[in-house]
């Protein structure tokens, strides 16, 4: 840079635009962009409409149902609806459905995290692609594999981990364990954590390699260890993506079907252990009984759908609002 | 505080390229010393080289000694991390880290260090943002993030965070190439302000530059590309640019080539 001063006299300001009445106004537009802006607006505009077509059709059926009830909607612990006097509610089954996600959570995001942490920042290249090829086999398992899976290995060898945990936390009541057949939530949710294991690792996997380099070199300049590079820059960084992800995978749990009807052993009360077998989840309620419902118990099914949408989008409001909260930090400012 | 940086035959290698050859230099404590040279020519890979930052690029891998007063940087049994606790580093591009705010950008090498108390990190974050010459302009706005300040700003926010940690040399890759005149000078002013208290290392390849604000200036050059860069010569900053030793050095600061 010169400091010698600039003595020159400033440009002359270019003309004002000559503005032509009525038609000036509006900027001349292309037809690409115009062909681009209505495929974009439309597009947006159709999973609108799809959105409330959905809601529209849950509402107007379940309604028809819930007229009907005899019981409370939503906290009878009965599913009848085949009489003349249907009781039927979801207390259970919602208890069931965010009990079972919220193990599978537990489980599945640290382990997701360390994983894609492990195949961004320790692991060698030469090994980092081919786990991250078997993770995607993962998510390429059918759901009914997994259920089978689930039923005819899982549940019979989580006698030991039942046992062990009865012996040392049973007394807390919620892994109590009375000795039944381990087809219980604990056994669920661990079958769900493994199924969304993929999807969480893969988006937060993506996620921590789009870190700015210059940001770890920041903090490896200021004499940070690889742990420590990674707590300062790598995880704030990633944090809203991780949020989302889990979404992604949370959103898979909460609607998981053939994988629980498979393993869980059903019946319609709320067990306060999630060692012992019984239970239920919305998407496996449907799936068991809608086969041999009558029209209107297909009707209390969909009103059940219609609870399971709600809850989904009341989750994904909550981590959107989470994402939001600190979006002046994200890092999508740098 | 300050201290000397003494190499000896460095060479630094991405894989089986070799990017430098056979450097020797001293660097005398609290002084400014630039870095010049055409582009491809090493000298950021050098500077790199001076705080182990060279071989956290995959393959990278240097050779030679790098002396801090007595100390040995890439003797055995040295950790990088602690080389690079004594040895600060500014980039050409200002990097505030963008999830945190002003002050905790400025606290977090000392957080790295151990834990403080409340009002010592305050006494430091102040002092460090003054020496940087931040502190009237962001005092009012501590907690907002630092990514909101301006490109000059930042980049001394990233100056601030260097020095907070109090370290013996401080590096600068090219801490101007992205800023306009005006933020410019005041890093310049800074620099000069910040030798009376450490080691000052800068590339740049703003010659103007290194005749301002350097004591001594170092000429780097290849001989082709795909050639290893090497130190033409490094003399007292006056020198170099009115009567250098060495004709590459005249032809390449009165802009006949590079």
């Amino acid at each position: 840079m010169d400091t010698t001063q600039i003595t020159d006299a400033p440009p002359p300001s270019p003309r004002p635009p000559v503005l032509v009445p009525g038609r000036a106004a509006r900027a001349a537009t292309r037809p690409g962009d115009r062909v681009f802006l209505g495929l974009a607006r439309g597009s947006g505009i159709f999973l609108l409409l799809v959105m409330a077509a959905i809601a529209v059709f849950l509402t107007w059926r379940a309604a028809a149902a819930i007229s009907e009830d005899e019981g409370n909607f939503l906290t009878t612990f009965e599913w009848n609806t085949a009489g003349t006097e249907p009781v039927f509610g979801i207390a259970v089954l919602a208890y069931g459905t965010v009990v079972s996600s919220v193990i599978a959570m537990l489980i599945a995001v640290p382990i997701a995290v360390a994983i894609a942490l492990f195949l961004t920042h320790y692991a060698p290249r030469r090994l980092s692609g081919p786990i991250a090829y078997v993770i995607d086999l993962l998510a390429a398992v059918p759901s009914i594999v997994y259920g089978l899976w689930g039923a005819l290995i899982l549940v019979p060898h989580m006698n030991g981990l039942f046992g062990w945990l009865d012996d040392y936390l049973g007394w807390t009541g919620v892994f109590d364990w009375e000795g039944g057949p381990a087809r219980s939530m604990l056994t669920v949710g661990i079958l769900l954590a493994v199924m969304i294991l993929p999807i969480i690792t893969n988006v937060s996997r993506e996620v921590f390699r789009q870190v700015p380099r210059m940001h770890e070199e920041a903090a490896l300049a200021l004499g940070a260890t690889r742990w420590e590079v990674i707590r300062m820059a790598v995880l704030p960084f990633g944090r809203s993506g991780v949020i989302s992800a889990s979404m992604l995978g949370l959103g898979r749990a909460l609607g998981e079907t053939m994988a629980v009807a498979t393993v869980l052993s059903p019946d319609f009360l709320i067990h306060g252990s999630l060692l012992n077998p019984g239970g239920g989840t919305f998407a496996q309620n449907i799936a068991s009984k809608f086969g041999e419902a009558d029209e209107f118990g297909r009707d209390a099914l969909i009103a059940s759908g219609l609870v399971l949408f709600v809850i989904t989008l009341l989750v994904n409001g909550a981590a959107r609002a989470i994402i939001a909260r600190r979006k002046e930090y994200s890092g999508a400012n740098a | 505080m300050a201290k000397r940086i003494d190499v000896s035959g460095l060479s630094a290698y991405y894989g089986p390229f070799r990017a430098i050859e056979d450097i020797s230099m001293t660097v005398e404590p609290r002084s400014v010393t630039a870095f010049i040279g055409p582009s491809g020519c090493g000298k950021s890979t050098f500077l790199r080289t001076l705080n182990r930052m060279h071989e956290v690029t995959p393959g990278g891998r240097v050779e030679g000694k790098v002396m801090l007063d007595a100390e040995d940087l890439y003797g055995t049994g040295v950790d990088p991390v602690t080389v690079r606790r004594e040895v600060g580093m500014v980039f050409q591009r200002p990097n505030p880290f963008p999830t945190m705010s002003v002050y905790d950008n400025v606290a977090a090498g000392l957080r790295l260090n151990g834990s403080y108390k409340k009002s010592q990190l305050d006494d430091v974050v102040e002092k460090s943002l003054r020496g940087a010459n931040l502190w009237n302009e962001v005092k009012d706005r501590l907690n907002k993030p630092g990514s909101g300040l301006s490109g000059g700003q930042q980049q001394r926010l990233c100056i601030a965070r260097a020095i907070a940690v109090e370290p013996k040399v401080l590096l600068m890759d090219e801490p101007c190439s992205a800023l306009d005149p005006i933020s410019t000078l005041a890093i310049e002013d800074l620099i000069g302000e910040l030798k009376q208290r450490f080691t000052i290392v800068i590339v740049t390849h703003n010659m103007q530059q290194a005749a301002r604000v350097s004591d001594r200036t170092a000429f780097f050059n290849l001989a082709a590309v795909g050639q290893p860069g090497r130190l033409i010569e490094i003399d007292d900053t006056e020198r170099i640019f009115s009567n250098p030793s060495v004709q590459a050095t005249e032809d390449y600061i009165s802009g006949r080539f590079g």
